[in-house]
């Protein structure tokens, strides 16, 4: 029964608002069939409880269900399939729309929206070419785990199979990219398909679910009610991990030597980061995390050993290597991080926190599995800790050699460059970036070398300031990221680290930016090159640069100029400071680009298939 | 080694593409699929059979539950005792000189001729995967024109129910 209707006795809601009931029993237009003589005599409300239904358009309940997600701002690109839903929104008028210029767009939008609040990000395409567009921010969304909803339109029911105009089978192209979806059939399901989508998108392991929504089902009308709370007896994630397997993790603590605390996403997702703190430093174990887990621990902690895995800092892979006992903290064991699985981390014992459990055992042996979600379970593990009683000194001094150990290879091979005084040096474009905007940045990246020199040369102190692609690795991701993110935060700064060639895979979003006067500032590491691609032909295909030599490239100050934003270029080391500085401080979207030492490549490197120890160095 | 999987899933459109769809993009071994109501009409009942080390099955039934529309996976090979079935429809040529013998061996195996042309039998034959293998071993040389097997089902013997 209608829960709207309980709010609102002797009123029964229509499609064109509330009609208030003078006498309820001469009425019969809304179907009041089975009335009978001696329910004159019930209570009014009561009476009304059982019996009124209010009817609903499908799209007025499209905006109505997100209005009771919270949803504050969607990203999407109309069509003929989906133009009900945005005359709904717009006689609603409450939710923000922003008009994106190509729906990849769109879902990147979306994605860097929710990576950036932690909310579910929302977006809507038309059927056909609108919803396939969308699916490599969909791919990217599910491979990062980020809560979002994308909304498609559809053709009419009585079409779907028959090759209608602007007919594609969306549910099944995203079957495997996407946490769930649902097409819908039936008027009567929508508001529970979109109460479930929600729900799904951002509890347990967050991910994308599409809802495909046919055209006539827009328009259809039924009951519509919207529960507060939804249970789905087939999808029940545990999320409070077992006190037992805290208590055996506990103890491999007490017997290990050489630990390491492994972060990952999952830490970011959960929000964990104050407790990974306090774990690190009540038990004085060194952290190092992957690429998503920047920011998770803060980047300039003494203990924080740097990024694990193929571009990650010397110090963590040999620290890793050599533990005894690695803590997985939201950290999914990816073949970047672990190299040659044979040759990972021989000597140690391995305790996962996940919340997934298919994460868990997947691509390497684990001897203490803990499903949950991260946060819960290291206030349970701090807890026993303390409750252990061991004086924080003891731990200290017992790790001391260990720390010893890893202050040597840091020594050894530092995170570095070769400065030139000639040429622009990405990092130190990074590095100077840093030093003035310290903290107060979102930073969304490209993807490839300009991605890396971003992880390793920006220090991420609290979480959700890194959005980058890292399962999919998405070139023309970090614009429409920068986008979400912004349309997020208004009042942050939200900067998009770029490479020359990323940039132009979105680069239509320029005027989705300016439209919405956003103040996104964009560095464009300008290399000339497809950066990373070329460096595995520098080094693994006898330096054979073919297809990555980029002959032509546009002049992106006159691109910032056509597009009413501000332009600028360093070609010079010391034009860099300048450059940044004046782009940093000038309102309105600011394109910066750099011209860089054209083969600088990225440093160490682990080669795809080897030993994590087998690392290229500077 | 092999593993029958027994799987309660929503019966909604789509799930059967959905576990199909983890097989093969995940690059799993399946051997034989079966889909079927049970009394509950919001669930249909699959058993299936796959392949693998213990941490492929392992991993292949995480990844089962992980599916939203999955709301039970049980191990059936697991669970200790069990029973299993499979049924064949097998039409052999079925010749003056070899119908008896075909009669003759349907006997020995239980099995039942459910159809009859003037050139073939259809045998039913229902049991363990080791006894239709059996039965079409035997049936073999005398020639067999067509064959449809049904997948195995299985069921706990007492332990566990789904
Ligand atoms: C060019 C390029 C180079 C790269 N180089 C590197 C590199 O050198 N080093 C590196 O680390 N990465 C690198 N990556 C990224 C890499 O591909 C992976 O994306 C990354 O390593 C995965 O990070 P993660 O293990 O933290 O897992 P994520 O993908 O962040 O997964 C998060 C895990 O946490 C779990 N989880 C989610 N929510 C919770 C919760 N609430 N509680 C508990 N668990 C939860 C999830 O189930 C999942 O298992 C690179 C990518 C690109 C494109
Ligand atoms: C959509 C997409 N296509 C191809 C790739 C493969 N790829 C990875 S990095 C890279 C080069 C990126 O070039 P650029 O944006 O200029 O960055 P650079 O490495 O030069 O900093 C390519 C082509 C990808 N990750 N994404
Ligand atoms: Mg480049």
């Amino acid at each position: 029964m209608g829960a709207a209707l309980h709010k609102y006795p002797g009123r029964r809601l229509t499609d064109s608002g509330f009609l208030t009931l003078t006498d309820p029993w001469k009425e019969n237009d809304f179907g009041l069939t089975s009335f009978r003589q001696k329910d004159r005599f019930r209570d009014f409300h009561q009476y009304f409880e059982v019996t009124i239904m209010a009817k609903m358009a499908g799209k007025q309940m499209f905006v109505e269900a997100l209005k009771r997600e919270g949803v504050e701002v969607i990203f999407g690109y109309p069509g003929g399939a989906i133009i009900d839903l945005y005359d709904a929104l717009d006689q609603d008028g409450t939710i923000k729309h922003v008009l994106v210029r190509h729906e990849q767009g769109a879902a990147h939008a979306a994605d860097g929206y929710a990576r950036a609040s932690g909310r579910v990000g929302v977006c809507l395409a038309t059927s056909g070419p609108g919803a396939t567009n969308t699916v490599t921010g969909i791919a990217t969304a599910y491979m990062d785990s980020v809560p979002m909803v994308v909304f498609t339109g559809q053709v009419p029911t009585a079409l779907i199979g028959n090759d209608a105009f602007q007919e594609v089978d969306i549910v099944g192209i995203t079957r495997p990219c996407t946490k769930h979806n649902y097409l819908v059939k039936d008027i009567k399901d929508l508001p529970r398909v979109i109460k479930a989508a929600f729900y799904i998108a951002r509890t347990g392991r967050p991910g994308p679910v599409l809802v495909d929504i046919p055209k006539d089902i827009q328009n259809a009308k039924a009951e519509f009610t919207y529960d507060e709370e939804i249970k789905l007896r087939s999808y029940e994630p545990v999320l409070d991990p077992h006190i037992k397997q805290i208590e055996k993790a506990y103890q491999l603590f007490e017997h290990c030597k050489r630990p390491i605390l492994y972060v990952g996403g999952g830490a970011v997702i959960s929000g964990a980061h104050e407790e990974v703190r306090e774990l690190a430093e009540l038990i004085h174990a060194p952290v190092a995390t992957t690429l998503m887990g920047l920011g998770a621990f803060p980047g300039t902690h003494p203990m924080n050993i740097g990024m694990l895995g193929m571009h990650g800092t010397y110090c963590a892979n040999m620290t890793m290597a050599n533990s005894d006992l690695i803590l997985a903290i939201g950290a999914r064991f990816d073949d970047r991080v672990t190299g040659k699985v044979d040759a990972f981390a021989p000597h140690a014992k391995i305790i996962h926190i996940d919340v997934d459990p298919t994460s868990i055992q997947k691509n390497v042996k684990v001897d203490i599995p803990i499903v949950g979600d991260c946060r819960k379970a290291l206030q349970k593990l701090i807890k026993v800790i303390t409750d252990n009683g061991r004086p924080a000194e003891t731990w200290k001094e017992r790790f001391s050699p260990w720390w010893e150990q890893i202050a040597a290879w840091e020594k050894r091979h530092p995170l570095g460059y070769k400065k030139d005084p000639n040429v622009i040096k990405p990092q130190y474009v990074i590095e100077t970036l840093y030093g003035m905007t310290k903290g107060r940045a979102i930073i969304t990246t490209e993807v490839g070398q300009n991605q890396m020199w971003t992880a390793q040369f920006y220090k991420f102190d609290s979480p959700r300031s890194i959005l980058t692609s890292g399962g999919l690795g998405t070139m023309g991701y970090g614009l429409p990221a920068a986008i979400g993110a912004q349309m997020a935060f208004p009042d942050r700064l939200v900067i998009d680290i770029a490479g020359d060639g990323s940039i132009q895979m979105n680069i239509q979003e320029l005027a989705t930016a300016m439209e919405q006067r956003l103040p996104i500032k964009i560095v464009i590491l300008n290399n000339q090159f497809l950066g990373m691609v070329r460096q595995w032909q520098e080094l693994f295909y006898d330096r054979r640069y073919v297809a990555t030599d980029f002959t032509f490239t546009p002049d992106f100050v006159k691109i910032a100029d056509a597009y009413s934003a501000t332009g600028l270029r360093a070609t010079r080391p010391d034009e860099v400071e300048d450059v940044l500085k004046k782009g940093l401080d000038t309102p309105g979207l600011v394109i910066m680009e750099f011209a860089i030492a054209r083969e600088e490549g990225v440093f160490p490197m682990v080669p795809a298939g080897k030993a994590t120890t087998e690392m290229l160095l500077v | 080694m092999k593993h029958t999987l027994s799987v309660l899933v929503e019966n909604n459109p789509g799930a059967l593409s959905r576990i199909a769809g983890l097989f093969s993009g995940r690059g799993f071994n399946i051997e034989s699929l079966c889909v079927a109501a049970t009394l509950d009409p919001t669930l249909s009942h699959m058993t299936l059979t796959t392949s693998g080390d213990d941490l492929i099955i392992e991993q292949i039934i995480k990844q089962l539950n992980r599916l939203v529309d999955v709301y039970k996976v049980v191990d059936v090979t697991e669970e200790g005792a069990y029973v299993e079935r499979e049924m064949a429809l097998i039409k052999a040529k079925a010749e003056a000189e070899t119908r008896a013998e075909i009669l003759r061996m349907c006997d020995i195996f239980r099995c039942k001729v459910v159809d009859v042309s003037p050139k073939t039998y259809t045998v039913e034959v229902t049991g363990p995967k080791t006894k239709i293998d059996a039965v079409i071993e035997l049936l073999k040389p005398i020639g067999i024109k067509e064959i449809a097997k049904t997948g195995v089902i299985a069921m706990s013997r007492e332990k566990k129910s789904l």
